[in-house]
């Protein structure tokens, strides 16, 4: 795969075994600055543990791989600076407001505290949750936690915005406006990256990359998937590519 | 390290703390009870023992003996009895704690200069307040042998005698209190640390905001100090007011250095915060952390010299005791506070904290590194 100076993600046959089981066979792919990066696979096909590797949480086993510029084996606490994070879990303190959420991860991400005011408006702006800015998080609906979540995210203005299974027990609407959010976002140049199970979803990511028992299996456009995997088929859709290129 | 990563763990730490209404009693009450506990409650002091009295004898001999006794503010004679049933069921019923029997020839012996039994029942089943009471008896027949002595031959012995001048030092009065509350300063430091750094560490685990910390540039190394900063606050507060409370309201006596005082209970602390911080690494949840808690906090309780004397002890048992900070913290405390000792004596137990501390600190950091990732 040709890897230029405008991919926000590189890696090359990057491999991680735990102990004798290969979980990520030596996989090659890149992810180009600004563009909406779709990373699907089954349970345990070897996808959170990509995440994981590419967050600088695990060291690899073997190959190389480059994160905003970053070295993934010599420099992950520089990729943990350049990149946000958000799991299908919600992961912020229950028992804080979205306030006292935001100024602990600007205090965690090291931003200037001159830097502070600005921020916190800006995403209490994002999020529409300036009314509740001081009620207790654990009180909050889903969808709006979700959003605190992805602002908290967002903080130290991140290259590159990590989504695991964002949407995950999400009502259609929310995830409508998620990924309207998740465009505008794309559109200011950060990179996304992010998982899910839902393949209508998937088809807004401009590429896509299935991984299926630690290999990538299929690799490009929404519409070039279809027809790669299903070409005798008509009227395909994802759900069908997926069903089958997981099946192997 | 960045200044301002920690401030905001430990300002976080504080808010969710003091947020969470369930751990304001055990932050406030827990060392006010276990002052109010030791101080007032446990108590191996004796100020009065019960006698029930059995007289067959009913002579001047054996009413010197009843006077002694009844005489002596120790002793309460509440029950004056004529059947030995009726003294075997007072003293089963837990009515008295001593019986006296005399028998009908006290008299006639000890005029012909032979020596006369007295029978002394007690009731054993608290065996050292026993020991205690018996040997109270004991001085105060000890007393009345001389007594006798002096009357009947009506002699000015020419043999000299030994007199001995008792002095007990550094706690002249023997209160159990001075031997107790010293250690409370040390026990309310160790619950709080203990428990609270293991919690907080869990609580990121269980909550799951551990996963989206780890995918910060945060080090390893500044959660732990934002984990232990605040509960090492927190302690060293609690010992303040705990302290405060023994010396002015317990009369505890200060004859030692503050400062070395505070130093012995930092280094208490980095044991302490180190254990805590190895049962976060070994608990999932919240209640594991506490039972193991308090698993541990119950053995390093009872082996540590607190309450029951580490010489006393099997051997084995008595080595076991080297590896518990809470045996050198008492010492120091005790000899601090009581004796006014200082580092010239205090110095193997501060030698011992130290490496103890470090030792275990240290191992636990390194488990807490590997469990993170």
């Amino acid at each position: 795969m040709q890897s230029t100076n405008n991919d926000a993600i590189q890696v090359q046959d990057l491999e991680k075994r735990f102990g004798k089981f290969v979980a990520v066979n030596k996989v090659t792919f890149s992810v180009r600055k600004g563009e909406i990066f779709g990373f699907l696979g089954s349970n345990g096909s070897g996808k959170s543990t990509t995440i994981r590797m590419l967050c600088g949480i695990l060291t690899p086993t073997s190959g190389q791989g480059t994160v905003a510029g970053y070295d993934i084996f010599r420099q992950p606490e520089e990729i943990k600076q350049s990149i946000g994070y958000m799991s299908q879990k919600f992961s912020l303190y229950e028992d804080l407001s979205p306030f006292e959420n935001i100024r602990f991860y600007l205090g965690i991400y090291n931003v200037s505290p001159t830097l502070w005011a600005e921020r916190i408006s800006w995403v209490l702006d994002m999020t529409q949750l300036g009314d509740v800015r001081d009620r207790l998080t654990r009180e909050l609906p889903q969808g709006w936690r979700q959003r605190l979540a992805l602002g908290c995210a967002l903080l130290h203005k991140p290259d590159i915005l990590f989504l695991d299974e964002p949407t995950s027990g999400v009502d259609p609407l929310t995830r409508q406006h998620f990924w309207d959010f998740i465009r505008q976002l794309a559109s200011q140049g950060i990179t996304i990256f992010v998982t899910t199970h839902y393949m209508d979803e998937a088809r807004h990511c401009e590429r896509i990359v299935m991984i299926n028992q630690g290999s990538i299996v299929a690799a490009g456009s929404p519409d070039e998937i279809i027809s790669q995997a299903c070409p005798d088929t008509q009227n395909a859709d994802l759900n069908d590519a997926f069903i089958t290129l997981m099946k192997n | 390290m960045s200044f301002l990563r920690i401030r905001e763990l430990v300002r976080k730490e504080f808010i969710q703390l003091f947020r969470d209404k369930r751990n304001r009693p055990i932050l406030i009450m827990a060392p006010l009870i276990q002052i109010l506990i030791f101080g007032y409650v446990v108590n191996f002091d004796i100020t009065s023992i019960r006698v029930a009295l059995l007289d067959h004898s009913r002579t001047v001999e054996s009413r010197t003996i009843i006077d002694t006794f009844s005489a002596n503010r120790m002793f309460q004679i509440t029950n004056v009895v004529d059947d030995p049933k009726a003294m075997e069921e007072l003293l089963l019923r837990g009515k008295v704690d001593i019986g006296i029997k005399i028998g009908p020839d006290l008299a006639r012996k000890i005029r012909r200069g032979e020596t006369a039994e007295i029978q002394i029942l007690a009731d054993g089943t608290v065996s050292n307040m026993t020991a205690i009471r018996v040997s109270y008896v004991m001085t105060v027949l000890e007393r009345l042998n001389r007594q006798f002595l002096r009357d009947i031959y009506s002699v000015q012995m020419t043999y000299g005698r030994i007199d001995a001048r008792l002095r007990t030092w550094y706690n002249p009065n023997l209160y159990s209190r001075h031997f107790f509350v010293p250690g409370i300063v040390a026990f309310v430091v160790m619950l709080i640390s203990l428990l609270f750094t293991s919690m907080a560490v869990i609580k990121e685990k269980e909550g799951g905001t551990m996963e989206q910390l780890i995918v910060t540039p945060m080090k390893p190394y500044e959660l732990i100090m934002g984990k232990t900063i605040p509960y090492i606050i927190i302690s060293l507060i609690q010992m303040v007011i705990v302290t405060i409370l023994a010396v002015y309201w317990f009369e505890l006596p200060i004859r030692g250095s503050l400062p070395l005082f505070f130093l012995a209970i930092c280094l208490f602390l980095i044991s302490t915060m180190g254990i805590g911080l190895f049962i976060s690494t070994i608990s999932a949840t919240q209640q594991q952390a506490m039972m193991t808690t308090f698993f541990f906090i119950q053995p390093s309780f009872l082996l540590s010299g607190f309450v029951f004397p580490i010489a006393n002890m099997p051997v084995v048992v008595q080595w076991l005791t080297y590896l518990n900070p809470f045996r050198y913290i008492l010492v120091i405390i005790r000899g601090i506070f009581l004796k006014g000792v200082g580092l010239d004596v205090l110095w193997p137990q501060y030698t011992a904290l130290t490496i103890l501390g470090l030792a275990v600190f240290t191992a636990a950091v390194l488990r807490f590194h590997k469990r993170l990732d």
